[in-house]
């Protein structure tokens, strides 16, 4: 032995850089790099107050006395009918049929985050997995998943998504919940599923999966302990950016009214059925309207850092969907 | 060559076979009753019984079914259950608002989005192309119902003198088309351009920074021929490829600018349906839709083979 | 290096084919065409002793070490070790046959997993065969850090904070940690900086008296393979055309394909190097999807005649030689002939210093 440690000029330690670096790991590298990204940071803080704003939706309930579903056709509704303004008993006006838009707009964004990151969460397992068993496994598995995915990406997804959410008419909140995620994560499964495929596909390649192999480990093995981590940074980004896409798509479905049953308020839901009277009521527009784009303008933008975070060489272009 | 494009064509077979059947199965499942929005809500047992006899909704599903693929390889989709008028026919009547719906979107994002996305790759940094950054991803965020509310809202209330009518659903499209046509257009459009503006701007500085762009620039060529000569050129092509892939897609997405802006479209049309329980309809538009994605599929595709030959084998 | 080994042999290989198919076709896809990257090889490494095989990027020598390590299913043929058909194993054999054999990689970037801590890729071994676990896994793992000259405490560092040639060492150090009995190394110091190599082969030597390891060593560095190895092969377009005892083969080749890949090698002493003839091949490497008939190297060989084009060699014993130096010949190369081309581009060592002409 100790003829070996003669011949070891490059290992001893001395070198300043390396003991800055010790011990840091990818994910502590990322968070340190988020940590100046000022802008994504400011939207962080305004995703956190929107989260707040929807736990607290039975408070602002109860200190207003309002119900989501209540309607107050003697203070919600002026003598001609139309819903009143904001004023001091509804802070954010009152909608055509006079309920309180602010208690609404706090159950609404408690469906939007729900069905987002529900919807984007399922989405992602099912990509990954999909992805990962097609890109690793190849042969006739991928050649059918592939085609699957392939397939639905072709698919008209916003007739098809009416379509089922029609032929399945579930009158129930919870059941029309679960379906709406159900939708959504089919229909976006496959993008994530495509780019997580190729990724495993040139992860496949390399040496130190061939290197598993002459250990004896098994697929599953390579798979969860060789493969995974490597896909860490991509699924994370991925999934970020899926959560406001869910989230758009949950909130146009609610408009078409085919989404989250009433009378539980969405956004989407609260546009459509405002529409009629945004001439008069422009709350009922600007609202939901504002804390839409506010919630999907938050994530995209963390989605962006987040990337920028984990890889600071990748460019930012990627186009979206 | 060849046999990459009958591959092409037999998957493209495929896909629509798949689509149409699982339309047709969901709306096998669906309790949604024809015979009810026919014979009204005070309809007897009897007549709708009579009404399922009429269109054929007694037999066994399976039967149903390969009568129904018997008249599509014959090129037949069938007639309407409410008024028995040939799908084909009601299709046709709604397609060309569709279409220059989707057309004139697809003139003003990628003009808008293939500008400001030069504009913003040949000027990094600056402050246009910060402001352009921050619209993009503003564009990326809202959804387009929402995009086409607030135009509607800004528009027919502030803008009311200037005689743009959207509600209106009878008159031909011809009459004051420009004036029923440009705000769904924008509304549209606008999610399409922030994509654009993106896809082109990482392209654009992909491009920029290949080798070929640095000899051009060291042999001296002026700076807007490097650009507009070498640069776009080549930085187009996937930008035009994933547009041929999107016109045929938004085909099947204009539902929600139809509906806001009160356009008598296909979307329109297959939500009408939809409500109605008017299966042939849906399943007509649904493979109409569909064969709009997959044929511009397959001509992007082919058309990249010929560029790129290295596409064929994989 | 010393040699006790005698002729207690550890891994044979009998008539090895491995083809590659070509597939095209609209649904079932049919095969084309084949690449023929290893085509019919016989070779047997004792234990104890490192076999070198050398041949130009693409001769199949990597493939080769694939098929011996079991990580390519063979097209045909027969690979033993220690008695039994590798080949035709079941999934538990398999297992224990990996823990036997070891892979140590060309790269030592691609080849340790950039997300996966130090510590735990090279206690992969262990923790695949279940062998050591928790405080257990992580001594053995410092005391291989050590072994193989790293620093212990670097354990749970990630491969990107080490150098290529740190790498290496770890590679190594996971090859060594169930003890096995055979290890492939596949070109371990071709990317490396010169300087860097030297210390790893020196570990890979020093590993292999303390340890009592049999390597088989694959390289295209001919002057790195003359160093590690006891007997070398030489392999061209999926053949190995010459297996000789090191000393034998660098003395006196006797095919020649290994006179010209011998006569191309860095010599270290300018003299000699003057002296010395080189043979410059003509022609290119002959695609591996259709090799030549006959003897593989004739269309690029300068002393084919007729019976190359038509007769394929065999890998036998040439008059003149011991027994145990190998030539699929048909006209070896005799001692003192000179192969070299009076017209060939042959380089010539120049002592005037190289000024520099007008930059082009």
């Amino acid at each position: 032995m100790s003829s070996l440690s003669e011949l070891e000029p490059e290992i001893v330690p001395t070198d300043v850089a390396e003991r800055r670096v010790r011990g840091r790991s990818p994910l502590q590298l990322a968070w340190a790099r988020f940590r100046d990204d000022k802008v994504a940071l400011t939207f962080l803080v305004i995703l956190v107050l929107i989260v707040v704003f929807a736990v607290l939706a039975p408070l602002w309930a109860s200190w207003t006395d309002h119900p989501y579903s209540a309607t107050f056709p003697k203070t919600g509704l002026d003598v001609n009918g139309q819903p009143v303004g904001p004023s001091k008993d509804f802070w954010l006006g009152a909608d055509q049929l006079g309920r309180d838009v602010l208690v609404r707009a706090a159950y609404g964004a408690r469906i939007s985050l729900l069905v987002g990151i529900a919807a984007a969460a399922v989405a992602s397992i099912v990509g990954v997995l999909v992805g990962t068993l097609a890109g690793y496994v190849g042969g006739w598995t991928d050649g059918f998943l592939a085609r699957v995915m392939d397939i639905t990406l072709a698919l008209p997804y916003l007739l098809i998504a009416i379509t089922l959410a029609v032929t399945f008419q579930v009158q129930s909140v919870a059941g029309s919940l679960t379906m709406t995620i159900a939708v959504i994560a089919f229909f976006s499964f496959a993008a994530t599923g495509r780019i997580i495929r190729g990724q495993v596909m040139s992860i496949k390649q390399k040496e130190f999966i061939e290197a598993a192999r002459s250990l004896g480990a098994g697929r599953g093995r390579i798979m969860i302990v060789d493969v995974l981590p490597n896909l860490v940074a991509q699924i994370t980004v991925l999934a970020s950016l899926l959560i406001p896409t869910s989230i758009v798509f949950e909130s146009t479905l609610s408009f078409l009214g085919v989404g989250v049953r009433p009378p539980m308020p969405s956004w989407g839901a609260m546009l459509g059925e405002g529409s009629e009277v945004f001439q008069t009521a422009w709350w009922l527009l600007v609202v939901p309207a504002v804390l839409l784009l506010l919630t999907t303008l938050s994530f995209n933008l963390l989605g962006d850092a987040i990337r920028d975070a984990m890889d600071p060489r990748a460019d930012r272009q990627s186009g979206g969907k | 060559m060849l046999r990459y494009v009958i591959r092409r064509l037999l998957y493209a077979v495929l896909v629509l076979w798949l689509v149409s059947t699982l339309v047709f199965v969901f709306l096998h499942l669906s309790p949604t009753s024809v015979e009810r929005t026919i014979g009204g809500p005070r309809a007897s047992t009897e007549t709708l019984e009579q009404i399922r006899r009429n269109l054929g909704l007694d037999k066994p599903v399976l039967v149903q079914y390969f009568s129904w693929l018997g008249h599509l390889l014959k090129g037949d989709l069938g007639q309407s259950y409410l008024n028995g008028t040939s799908v084909a026919s009601i299709i046709a009547n709604r397609l060309p608002t569709t279409l220059w719906l989707v057309a004139g979107a697809g003139v003003i994002w990628f003009i808008g989005g293939v500008a400001s996305g030069v504009y913003s790759a040949t000027h990094p940094r600056s402050g246009a192309d910060r402001i352009i950054t921050g619209t993009v991803l503003i564009g990326l965020s809202l959804p387009s119902f929402v995009m086409a509310l607030v135009l509607l809202y800004v528009f027919s209330t502030k803008l009311g003198e200037l005689g743009v009518h959207y509600f209106e659903a009878g008159p031909p499209l011809q009459e004051h088309f420009f004036q029923r046509m440009i705000l769904p257009w924008i509304g549209l459009a606008f999610l399409m351009v922030a994509t654009y503006t993106r896809l082109t701007r990482g392209s654009m500085l992909d491009v920029l920074g290949e080798d070929y762009i640095r000899t051009a620039r060291s042999k001296g060529i002026s700076e807007r021929r490097v650009i507009y000569r070498h640069g776009l050129r080549s930085a187009l092509t996937p930008v035009v490829t994933q547009f041929g892939i999107d016109i045929g897609a938004l085909i099947g997405s204009t539902i929600v600018i139809e509906r806001v802006f009160g356009l008598q479209g296909v979307g329109q049309l297959v939500y009408q349906s939809i409500n109605l329980g008017d299966t042939p309809v849906i399943i007509g538009v649904t493979l109409m839709v569909t064969l709009f994605v997959v044929v511009a599929n397959l001509i992007v595709d082919i058309g990249y083979s010929f560029l790129d030959p290295r596409v064929r084998l994989a | 290096m010393t040699r006790t080994g005698g002729n207690d042999v550890l891994v044979s290989a009998e008539g090895v084919f491995k083809h590659f198919p070509i597939r095209q076709g609209i649904v079932f896809k049919k095969e084309i065409a084949r690449v023929h990257a290893v085509d019919g090889v016989d070779l047997t490494v004792r234990r104890g002793e490192t076999l070198g095989i050398v041949g130009e990027s693409g001769c199949g020598k990597s493939t080769l070490a694939r098929c011996l390590a079991a990580l390519h299913p063979v097209t045909r043929g027969r690979i033993t070790f220690e008695g039994t058909d590798v080949t035709r194993m079941s999934s538990a054999g398999l297992k224990a046959f990996r823990r036997d054999v070891q892979m140590i990689f060309q790269d030592p970037y691609g080849s340790l997993n950039p997300r996966r801590r130090v510590g735990s890729i090279i206690g992969d071994p262990f923790a695949i065969h279940g062998l050591a676990d928790g405080a257990e896994r992580k001594s053995r793992v410092q005391e291989l850090m050590e072994l193989v000259g790293l620093n212990p405490e670097h354990y749970n560092r990630f491969p990107a904070e080490f150098s290529g040639g740190q790498r290496q060492r770890i590679g190594i150090a996971r090859a060594l940690a169930l003890k096995p009995k055979l290890i492939i190394c596949d070109e371990p110091v071709s990317a490396l900086d010169v300087s860097i190599q030297a210390q790893v082969i020196n570990l890979l030597k020093d590993l292999q008296n303390e340890l009592g390891l049999t390597y088989v060593f694959i390289a295209h560095d001919l002057s790195v393979v003359r160093y590690v190895s006891d007997r070398v092969a030489v392999m061209y377009l999926g053949r190995v055309v010459e297996n000789a005892a090191e000393a034998e083969l660098y003395g006196g080749p006797r095919h020649p394909y290994a006179a010209a890949l011998l006569s191309a090698a860095s010599i270290a002493d300018p003299d000699e190097a003057e002296r010395a003839e080189r043979i410059v091949l003509t022609g290119d490497v002959p695609s591996p999807i259709d090799p030549p008939s006959g003897c593989r190297f004739h269309p690029r060989c300068p002393k084919a005649q007729d019976r190359c084009v038509t007769d394929d060699p065999e890998l036998v014993v040439r008059e003149g030689d011991p027994a145990d130096h190998l030539t699929a010949c048909h006209f070896p190369v005799e001692r003192g002939e000179h192969l070299a081309r009076e017209h060939a581009g042959i380089a010539q060592v120049s002592t005037e210093p190289d000024l520099p002409e007008a930059t082009p």
